[in-house]
């Protein structure tokens, strides 16, 4: 585990903003944090990177409870994010490595690399307020790595990127994870969670709601829809034993009983002469769960 | 390298590298400079055109006036009131001085008239008003068979000398005393009240600067709320000392070698008020004075709390603006109410001192400034020249470092909260609930 978090409550004034959480991110995933606006996932993260403390809980990083070095070990980009204006780039990162606690050789090296890597090494000089919104995100994105956290923290991490940059982070991220530093993504775009993430959490209203694995979540939540699609019609006179939800054109949708054997699907249309194109179970998209469990919750709430 | 002087490396060199500190630091004593040059430029100065004015004295009292500052005195001769007026329309003079007879010796009341087609600028008026007296008052001692040696005789100079009790003030103390005392006081007062406005106003916008930048949650996932706060006031704080030391070192420079190049002394301030009688011995003997007082002083201990008292009242009014900027963010407009805590003692002590500290450095209000934490680094600079007391003294610095202590601590509470604080409208009562925040 990277991180533990352990029934962690925050409260400002009467506000409670995180109720009770606690999740674990075990090492080396991508792991999403997903929830709507306002349900404590910035007050959770904020006591994660430290930037405040728990009222009561525990969070441990790296088997170690929260401590002076832990900042250390986290590398955090905030959706409300900034950089000094008028400061030039090279400064910059020098600056925001060295609170990291890299020394000023580390630092200088690891800038390097990074502007190398990115092919912006004329940048050093620049100031930030002369570069494009962008290109300041990237500048964001490296001072976010530069000290290589164990544990990499990124909020909304592509918005106002243009989709050639956003491939670009999205393929560093994917290197980074591979290189094996976990990852805590933050998100409201759901497909983004299909596609990078491992594990994720649902939080709303200061409440773990869903927490688990990517796929575990999805077996969970799915409802036994199958898709059949034929290149052509049924003879007249042929009965589907099975329930058909809908039919488009030569597309079949049905709902299964959960004890049925979807393979008795597929073995019946293939005694029938149309040639079938395709055979597919439909899972329910995060967006669809996503909404579905916070609807729930906000019954019960 | 710690992270707190990380913080303070950057906040230190990037206002010290900014075009405005440099031009800021330098122009000041060029600013002394052209002031000087001005000075020594008025005094040669002689007042524009030379006025030339006929006299016609009908009293008989000024035979001959020497010509003096750009006024040419002419005796009218034979000539009457009409043919002079000729003269004047002819431009052949610029004005006609009449003088009428005195009607009695008691008088002392005295008009005399001008005619002229142009107004005659105040300082010749004053000039001439200045001569024509003096002139009358010779007039007069002539009359009474009196000799200036005689009339000097009259005139008694009273100074009182203070002298304490026991006897043991070795000090002689004399009016210069108190004069060099308010100069000193003043000088520390006014130096105080400016830097500490100017350098907590500094920390105000660095604070404000990194909320609205969004930088500050960036720079918080890596050090402290504390520590970032006290990197910004120790940062800006140092940037006000090395602004004051290039001041005086600048001054001390500028001061130095305009006399030099220019080979002129700056006249001494009384030289402007045209008070053309200045005994030289006099003034002679006032700088004298006036340099005997400043080396009696008791420099290491002025320099001394001059040190301490900027170094409390600055850590209590920087964390005070600190505060306020981390709860203002976005709209700056809409948080001017809150720097009134921050700024209102700060003016207010300055108007004590300047009220009521040059009339009297040891009135109740002033010692009651003096010892009140948020007045104290103020007013008890002003007093350090008037030997007060040491217990008030040892008094103030304790109330003024724990003070210090007190509002740096109470400041980063406020601060951790507020400058994480996005679109809300703050006031009092909202920040005084922060100060109970946990975490």
């Amino acid at each position: 585990m990277i991180l533990s978090v352990q029934h962690v409550v925050k409260t400002y004034g009467t506000y409670r903003a995180v109720n009770d959480v606690s999740l674990e991110v075990p090492a080396g995933t991508v792991f999403g944090m997903l929830g709507p606006n306002g349900a404590g996932k910035t007050s959770l993260i904020r006591m994660i990177t430290t930037i405040t403390a728990p009222d009561e809980g525990k969070i441990f990083l790296d088997g170690e409870l929260l401590n002076s070095r832990s900042p250390e070990k986290v590398g955090y980009m905030p959706e409300e994010r900034g950089l000094y204006k008028k400061m030039k780039v090279g400064e910059q990162l020098l600056y925001l490595a060295q609170l990291k606690g890299l020394t000023e050789k580390q630092a200088k090296d690891a800038i390097d690399y990074w502007l190398n890597r990115f092919e912006i090494t004329d940048w050093w000089e620049k100031k930030v307020e002369d570069l494009s919104k962008g290109m300041q995100q990237k500048i964001q994105f490296i001072a976010t790595i530069l000290h290589r956290p164990r544990l990499l923290i990124l909020d909304e991490p592509f918005t106002g990127l243009d989709p050639i940059n956003t491939n670009l982070i999205k393929d560093e991220i994917r290197l980074l994870n591979e290189s094996g530093i976990s990852i805590i993504f933050s998100t409201h775009r759901m497909e983004q969670v299909e596609e990078m993430c491992n594990h994720i959490v649902l939080i709303n209203k200061g409440k773990n709601v869903l927490y688990g694995e990517v796929q575990a979540i999805k077996k969970q939540y799915k409802q036994n829809l199958f898709v059949v699609e034929l290149d052509g019609v049924l003879p007249d006179g042929v009965q589907i034993p099975f329930p058909v939800l809908k039919q488009e054109k030569g597309a079949y949708t049905f709902k299964l009983d959960r004890e049925e054997d979807s393979s008795n699907l597929l073995r019946f249309f293939l005694q029938q002469p149309p040639r079938i194109v395709r055979f597919e179970e439909i899972l329910p998209s995060f967006n669809e769960i996503f909404i579905q469990r916070v609807a729930e919750t906000e019954t019960t709430a | 390298m710690s992270k707190l002087s990380l913080i303070i490396k950057r906040e230190y060199l990037t206002r010290v590298r900014k075009k405005s500190f440099i031009i800021g630091t330098l122009l000041a004593p060029v600013g002394l400079l052209v002031y000087l040059l001005v000075i020594v430029g008025l005094s040669a100065y002689q007042g524009g055109d030379e006025v030339r004015v006929a006299v016609l004295d009908e009293a008989g009292v000024a035979k001959q006036i020497p010509d003096e500052r750009g006024v040419r005195f002419i005796p009218s001769g034979n000539k009457n009131l009409d043919q002079l007026k000729q003269e004047v329309m002819e431009r052949k003079i610029d004005g006609v001085l009449r003088i009428p007879p005195l009607t009695s010796f008691k008088q002392t009341d005295h008009t005399v008239y001008y005619y002229s087609e142009d107004k005659l600028a105040p300082e010749k008026s004053e000039l001439i008003e200045r001569r024509l007296a003096t002139k009358i008052r010779d007039f007069k001692m002539d009359s009474l068979h009196l000799d200036s040696e005689q009339l000097k005789l009259l005139d008694s100079e009273v100074s009182i000398d203070p002298e304490s009790l026991t006897g043991e003030d070795k000090d002689d103390q004399s009016k210069y005393t108190v004069g060099v005392g308010l100069a000193i006081g003043g000088i520390m007062t006014f130096l105080l009240f400016f830097m500490v406005l100017m350098y907590g106003q500094m920390v105000m916008r660095s604070v404000m600067e990194e909320k609205t930048n969004r930088i500050v949650e960036v720079i918080m996932s890596s050090v402290r709320p504390f520590d970032l706060m006290m990197g910004k006031i120790i940062g800006a704080g140092l940037v006000g000392l090395t602004q004051a030391v290039a001041w005086v070192v600048l001054s001390g420079a500028v001061s130095f070698l305009v006399p030099m190049v220019f080979g002129l002394n700056a006249p001494p301030p009384g030289a402007m008020d045209g008070a053309a009688q200045v005994d030289p011995e006099l003034v002679q003997d006032t700088v004298t004075r006036v340099m005997t007082e400043l080396s009696k002083q008791n420099w290491l201990l002025i320099t001394s709390s001059f040190i301490v008292f900027f170094l409390g009242g600055y850590f209590i009014y920087a964390s005070m603006f600190a505060a306020v900027g981390s709860a203002m963010g976005d709209d700056s407009g809409e948080g001017q109410a809150l720097t009134l805590p921050a700024t209102l003692p700060l003016v207010l002590a300055f108007y004590i001192v300047s009220m009521a500290g040059w009339r009297n450095p040891d009135s109740g209000l002033m010692v009651f400034a003096s010892i009140f934490p948020l007045f104290s680094p103020i007013a008890m600079p002003f007093r350090m020249a008037f030997n007060p007391p040491w217990y008030e003294v040892a008094l103030s610095i304790v109330l003024v470092l724990a003070t210090a202590v007190l509002f740096v601590w109470l400041a980063g509470r406020i601060y951790r909260v507020g400058i994480l604080m996005y679109g809300k409208k703050v006031t009092f009562k909202e920040i005084g609930k922060w100060l109970f925040y946990k975490g």
